[in-house]
């Protein structure tokens, strides 16, 4: 019998561990776009499937909305399996996306203001390419398992917990500009790291 | 478009991670549609969330997800595929082919739900001479609200600071404030350290789109009998 020291599922919140080549997964992203196979369409959702529901579940959702919201975000990966640019984000990123988007909506009766299709869409950077990209997100995993925990905390609590800035202020009794500069400071790691990678 | 003032880097996190309200989120995306070097860092931070989805535990999912996606697909012919697509992409109303703005006009495409592709037939409400407000219709959680206020040359904001965030994007004309010059496109990105007075400064109408997370906190007597009439 297997058993777990306490608290194991709850303190490797922020030590993420590696992503699994991501590269596979943006690559067969891409050919589904092209070929519309349902083998690779398969393929596609048991890995993510799980991983967007667990998403939705953190979001504060029960699981009975968060099953058919997960639906929805899969659904949603084939019909738009087109407008995915590999040049641009890696399949996880953009079925993160997908997943917010179909959540945000759910829960506000609204949709959540989007900057536009056309960004996926732009022609492929010459000196952006898929390599790099997916390399980035790799390294950022290890980053963010390396920042300072009340940074980690702040990262967390927004894209987990959907959780707004003043909102993050009053649960962690901190000023609302401690928050925000938490947060640069959280993203002005990242982005060094993103450099030296260019 | 030359944009100089762009979004603090802990907005831009709140809205990829969709933590942000309603109503700063429509701020937030119109800015990015008008500005290049945001939308690139907007693409960093959503890799951040793509990379916490790798990251998380897998939840199990129904027995019988897959086969009801998979008829939902096969339920999809391909013509309905793409009608669906294409009307996708008209409610987003910004497709590939169209410029970030709508042709003719300095609505950004996200702010064409609400208002329609122009700014000359708004209905605008008179707050005091000179000034005019048109209220969005959603109010953010915490009494903060998102309007577009058209504010005549020569005429200055009352001094005010905040309780939260306040965004405020510049679609028309340009202002000064203790911050530096805005103009079309230019985003001021405020927290409650900042408190400032924009004059506007262009020879035409200032038109600005924005939005707070809380009621503004005006500095002066004037400020403080007008705040219950604008809402701010």
């Amino acid at each position: 019998m297997e058993s777990k020291p306490p608290g194991e599922d709850v303190n490797n919140v922020v030590a993420m561990r590696q992503a699994e080549a991501p590269k596979v997964w943006s690559d067969r992203l891409s050919d589904l776009a092209k070929t519309k196979e349902k083998a690779l369409y398969i393929q596609l959702f048991q890995h993510f499937a799980p991983k967007v529901k667990a998403y939705i579940i953190r979001l504060g959702l029960v699981e009975t909305t968060a099953e058919e919201l997960m639906q929805e975000t899969m659904l949603a990966v084939w019909r738009k399996a087109h407008l995915y640019n590999p040049s641009k984000a890696a399949a996880s990123t953009w079925i993160f996306t997908l997943a917010r988007n179909q959540s945000i909506d759910w829960m506000r009766k609204q949709k959540y203001p989007e900057y536009g299709l056309e960004s996926w869409h732009e022609e492929p950077d010459e000196e952006n390419d898929v390599c790099e990209q997916v390399i980035t997100s790799d390294r950022m995993a290890k980053v963010i398992s390396q920042l300072p925990e009340d940074q980690a905390q702040v990262i967390y609590m927004s894209f987990y917990e959907g959780r707004s800035h003043s909102d993050i202020s009053d649960r962690l009794g901190v000023p609302l500009g401690s928050v925000k500069s938490r947060i640069r400071l959280a993203a002005g790691k990242i982005k060094m790291m993103w450099s030296d990678e260019v | 478009m030359n944009i100089k003032h762009h979004l603090d880097e802990a907005t831009l996190m709140s809205y990829t991670a969709g933590s942000m309200s309603q109503a700063m989120a429509l701020v937030v995306a119109c800015h990015l549609s008008m500005c290049t070097a945001c939308r690139e860092r907007a693409h960093e931070s959503e890799a951040i969330g793509g990379m916490l989805l790798d990251s998380l535990k897998p939840a199990p999912v129904g027995d019988d997800a897959l086969a009801q996606v998979l008829a939902c697909i096969d339920g999809l012919p391909e013509a309905e595929a793409e009608a669906l697509d294409a009307s996708y992409k008209d409610t987003q109303s910004c497709s590939e082919n169209k410029s970030h703005l709508n042709i003719g006009s300095s609505v950004p495409s996200p702010l064409s739900i609400y208002i329609g592709s122009s700014l000359d037939h708004i209905e605008w409400t008179r707050i005091v001479p000179g000034v005019h407000y048109h209220d969005l219709p959603f109010k953010t959680e915490r009494g903060g609200v998102s309007r577009l206020l058209r504010i005549a040359p020569g005429k200055a904001m009352l001094p005010h600071s905040h309780d939260g965030n306040e965004l405020t994007l510049i679609l028309c004309g340009s202002f000064t404030d203790e911050v530096g010059r805005f103009t079309v496109g230019d985003i001021a990105d405020l927290d409650n350290e900042i408190q400032h007075q924009p004059l506007v400064d262009s020879n035409e109408d200032c038109i600005c789109l924005i939005a707070t997370d809380a009621p503004l906190k005006f500095s002066t007597l004037l400020g403080k009998i007008v705040q219950p009439m604008t809402g701010f």
